[in-house]
């Protein structure tokens, strides 16, 4: 999966390259940053992309962060209570999504175009892990972007793309504090007349750095170490807490 | 100021999270309880996955009834053997209960059970507390002649495998206190507690242990199991938040004193009624939570990365 992804990566990036060249630099943009550091006192972050066009157009900057898989459960009324009952699994779900257009998408091209690019929370798609009727997979869908929109990891900002001169652009890219951890690409549409002109992809790391990172490697790496050292470090504090508190 | 769990993966503001450790702490300082019980579910409200909660809740209750348990080990209130025997029972029971956790975890049930588990304990012990505590406030108005209790016989002394607990002057059958640590570990896995709240009035009323020694055997061995616990948390579902456990215990250890201060100036039967209301409103607000209608009826199972 990594692989067909990196090698995806790698195309959509020539792609936009050539497309750069042969159309003469018809859209030019970067990010203020390309590695995002996870720290202990990381409380989320805003990204600034900026760019120029080389004409009339809308900008379209969508961000991907690296695929997962999930399942979707659906709750159900059993004698009284809620439970889980149903539950329906996706894959290559992307673990960030966002998306930033200087007008409303529906403005700037039709349907057929913005779902072939996944432009637009409506259109995103993921992979259906079991076979369902359409309605069914539809509802766990939305109810899947639905879960990711209340935790802060797909929005749209549709709008948020301002032009600061006729042809220089910016926006802010938005990185709430539970932000996934990995390789993101960072696309940047020019779109006209209703057809791509010209996009552009970006890398963007996002990793986590410092004590933090280093307790989670662990934690994962030795996790037998880990227990026991959580175990030393919880009867240290009760013996310490006894010591400094021991009625005289 | 915001500080980032590295386990759990989100930010939580420090001081919250130190000013939450106090709290519970000084309650449990006061009406002389473990915590958990009041701490995971906060945890839970406060947006900590449940099983980071779990996990991590087990290990603060390792220091937290370190402390208590040198206290009482330095009086002699510790039946050693009792407690042996108990502790037995309580790491097959929580070995038993993080292997459930899991499978539980993976067939997204794990949050129903957790809330389940604590709504009915925690109804239970909260009424049973709360009538025991007024019954015992209107006796102290209008004392009555002493009832004297005497040793009662039953099915239970009939069992085999006979053992004699000198500290608690018992000879009793040693299946029951291995029943009795059995099941409180696996609750203890499951609910991320220590289980206090369920061993101590399992040694009073169905042991028949004398109350001196009940509270030092019960946390000396709430100490392995849940030792036990973070240690297969940690091993197997890497659920085991040191930054949030390291944070919550220090709140917890400077509240539990000024609790235990504060107590000294109630009685017993009016600290054992609050604390019997204190149980039934999260044992409410839990029943509440789960017969509501969510705000939403899809939830999202756990990530995977591809």
């Amino acid at each position: 999966m990594i692989g067909r992804a990196g090698m995806f990566l790698g195309i959509v990036c020539c792609l936009g390259q050539l497309a750069g060249e042969v159309r003469a630099q018809a859209l030019v943009a970067d990010l203020s940053k390309h590695l995002v550091a996870v720290t202990t006192g990381f409380v989320g972050t805003d990204l600034l992309l900026f760019g120029a066009t080389n004409g009339e157009g809308d900008v379209v900057v969508v961000v991907r962060g690296p695929e997962q898989r999930d399942i979707v459960r659906r709750k159900e009324r059993v004698a009284g209570i809620w439970v889980n009952r149903q539950q329906f699994p996706f894959t290559e779900i992307p673990a960030f999504y966002s998306v930033a257009s200087s007008r409303p998408l529906q403005e700037i091209a039709d349907s057929p175009l913005l779902a072939r690019h996944q432009i637009g929370l409506e259109y995103l798609q993921f992979n259906p892990g079991e076979v369902a009727p359409e309605a069914v997979t539809t509802a766990f869908r939305d109810a899947l972007i639905r879960n990711k929109q209340r935790l802060g990891v797909f929005h749209d900002r549709l709008g948020k793309v301002r032009f600061v001169a006729p042809r220089l652009f910016r926006t802010d890219v938005h990185l709430p504090s539970n932000v996934p951890t990995g390789t993101y690409t960072v696309t940047v549409y020019l779109i006209r007349d209703g057809e791509v002109r010209s996009a552009q992809t970006t890398p963007l790391v996002v990793s986590k750095i410092g004590i933090g990172a280093r307790v989670f490697e662990f934690a994962h790496q030795h996790a037998a170490i880990y227990g026991v050292l959580a175990i030393l470090m919880a009867l240290f504090a009760g013996w310490l807490a006894g010591v400094i508190f021991r009625k005289p | 100021m915001q500080i980032y769990l590295p386990i759990a993966e989100l930010s939580l503001n420090i001081f919250l999270l130190l000013g939450l450790g106090g709290a519970v702490g000084f309650l449990s300082g006061l009406f002389g309880v473990g915590g958990g019980f009041l701490m995971t579910p906060l945890l839970i409200f406060i947006g900590v996955p449940p099983a980071v909660a779990v996990a991590t809740e087990a290990n603060q209750i390792v220091a937290s009834s370190v402390s208590g348990a040198l206290a009482h080990w330095r009086r002699g209130n510790v039946d050693i053997k009792m407690g042996l025997v108990l502790l037995a029972g309580g790491i097959i029971g929580s070995s038993l209960g993080v292997w459930l956790f899991r499978i539980l975890r993976g067939a997204g049930q794990i949050d129903l059970v957790i809330s389940l588990s604590y709504v009915v304990f925690l109804g239970i012990i909260g009424i049973l507390m709360l009538f025991e505590s007024l019954r015992a406030m209107q006796r102290r108005r209008k004392p009555t002649g002493r009832r004297v209790k005497l040793h009662q016989h039953n099915w239970l002394h009939g069992l085999p495998f006979k053992m004699r607990f000198r500290k608690s002057k018992l000879y009793i059958s040693a299946l029951l206190p291995l029943a009795v640590g059995i099941f409180v570990g696996v609750l203890a896995a499951i609910m991320g507690v220590g289980g206090g709240f369920i061993m101590v009035p399992a040694m009073i009323y169905l042991l028949g242990m004398p109350t001196s020694v009940v509270v030092g055997t019960s946390l000396f061995q709430i100490i392995f199991v849940t030792a036990n616990v973070t240690f297969l948390q940690a091993w197997q579902n890497q659920t085991v938040d040191v930054v949030l456990a390291l944070l919550l215990l220090t709140g917890g250890v400077i509240g539990a004193q000024f609790g235990s201060r504060a107590g000294a100036r109630l009685h017993g039967e009016q600290l054992r009624s609050l604390l019997a209301l204190l149980v039934l409103a999260v044992c409410g607000k839990l029943a509440y939570d789960l017969v509501a209608t969510p705000a939403d009826i899809y939830s999202l199972g756990y990530l995977v990365s591809e």
